[in-house]
């Protein structure tokens, strides 16, 4: 085995430094990796470049990096729930790519897997495409988009063990495992870091030679951002 | 004239048995409300759940299970989960079989807008572009008019496209519409509107054939 285990989020971040790019998982608020994202802050790293799907909340996940002006750029799909985002994109501030959500999804894959690029239907036609190569396949349009290219990848994970094996939870699991191995160094945060072996091996969902560091997260707040329920 | 639950209820009518369908935010889902509950239906959140199931009881929330729209859910027996690559290869590859999204504009060709009004509204398109370059089966869920008053339904969408001639139905507070070559041809009137009603509220080219009847809900 190859043991992948940091003894904290300090260690985890080792060689971040101003005007990266990072990937971070997550879907809203959830799935993200929270105690990476705290760190960037005490950090207070700048000219950041972030692919995230979404971009957190005002004063939750990736909204504590823009509120304190650490972002220059955001490469995202959906950022409807940040009032300040809007305000900085609107401003010229900060810079957005804004991305359809599957492509987002396969240009973190196609840089996990070995893909210099990948032919999408989505965005053929709009504004998304401008500038872009398109080629027809079957009598349709499809517009081609490159592999992201990223210093970091911030996964968060449910369980993990020593050798960097990950099992995600639920929705939670959305963008993380695309992110493996899709950026130089893959940083994991866990809810439950166990020993190798108490892992049963057919139901890792990303197995460990994609990671590179492991800790065990700590102090998950794992807010929900519209709780919504039904009466009994 | 419906309001949204009533669009919501005759969408639901076109949800058969045996279909995965992806419902988006807003008035979509409230489609899952009304569907017959003696066909065999699974919904899919391209977040990453087949097998979407209603909101939990309160107290039951989980910060892991959320939908699109970042609302708590509960899974029903026999979900299941996946990352976002996979949700996406499903509707990539047409395995969904029934897209419903909401619209700000929607052109006579098929023409669809709804993610970014320039200068002002910029939340992203989130998955709608995916959506609608791959479905087949795409009904958009929308009120005839904008808050000013102004038809949805047009010649050509004045907003950014989501996607280009992708459209296949429309339901809205005052009628059901089919894209077709030739524009929007009328299908069926909302309970109480008359053609003249729709045409008026319709900058598109509206084609109306022979009698055209009531919507029924039940």
């Amino acid at each position: 085995m190859i043991k992948k285990t940091v003894d904290n989020v300090q260690d985890a971040l080792d060689g971040v430094h101003d005007g990266m790019t990072f990937m971070l998982g997550g879907f809203g608020l959830s799935g993200i990796p929270e105690n990476a994202i705290s760190e960037l802050v005490r950090l207070n790293l700048k000219n950041l470049t972030c692919i995230s799907n979404n971009a957190g909340v005002d004063d939750f996940g990736l909204g504590l990096l823009l509120r304190k002006k650490q972002i220059d750029k955001m490469i995202s799909s959906y950022v409807g729930e940040n009032a300040e985002f809007e305000r900085q994109m609107l401003s010229g501030e900060l810079d957005v790519e804004l991305t359809p959500q599957g492509t987002l999804a396969a240009k973190c894959q196609a840089a996990q897997q070995g893909f210099p690029a990948i032919f999408t239907p989505a965005g053929y036609g709009t504004e998304v495409a401008e500038g872009k190569e398109t080629r027809e396949f079957d009598g349709k349009m499809y517009v081609l988009e490159e592999a992201y290219k990223a210093d970091f990848a911030f996964v968060k994970a449910w369980k993990g063990d020593e050798a960097g094996n990950l099992i995600f939870k639920g929705t939670a699991r959305n963008f993380n495992p695309l992110m493996c191995g899709a950026a130089k160094v893959t940083v994991v945060e866990v809810e439950e870091l166990v020993k190798p072996g108490e892992l049963d091996p057919n139901q890792i969902h990303i197995p460990g030679i994609f990671v590179q560091r492991i800790f065990q997260g700590k102090d998950y707040e794992k807010r929900i951002e519209k709780r919504t329920v039904r009466s009994k | 004239m419906l309001d949204k639950e009533g669009i919501a209820k005759r969408i639901a009518k076109e949800v058969k048995d045996g279909f995965y369908v992806n419902l988006g935010i807003g008035i979509p889902t409230l489609v899952a409300n009304f569907v017959r509950d003696d066909i065999q239906v699974e919904f899919q959140s391209e977040n990453g759940i087949l097998g979407m199931g209603p909101f939990p009881f309160e107290g039951e929330e989980d910060a892991d299970l959320i939908n699109a729209g970042k609302q708590t859910i509960t899974a029903l027996p026999g979900a299941s989960f996946f990352d976002s690559a996979m949700s996406f290869g499903m509707i990539r590859g047409k395995h969904v079989d029934l897209t419903i999204l909401g619209a700000m504009e929607v052109a006579e060709n098929g023409d669809i807008a709804n993610w970014k009004i320039p200068g002002k509204m910029v939340k992203g398109m989130g998955g709608a572009m995916d959506l609608v370059a791959s479905a087949e089966n795409i009904i958009v869920a929308m009120m005839h008019t904008n808050r000013a008053g102004e038809s949805k339904l047009l010649k050509r969408c004045s907003l950014p496209l989501t996607g280009v001639g992708c459209v296949t139905k429309i339901v809205t507070n005052l009628a059901v519409l089919e894209v077709t070559d030739k524009g929007f041809k009328l299908l069926e009137r909302a309970p109480g509107i008359s053609v003249q009603e729709i045409r008026d509220a319709t900058e598109g080219t509206l084609i109306v054939e022979g009698d055209i009847p009531e919507m029924q809900l039940n």
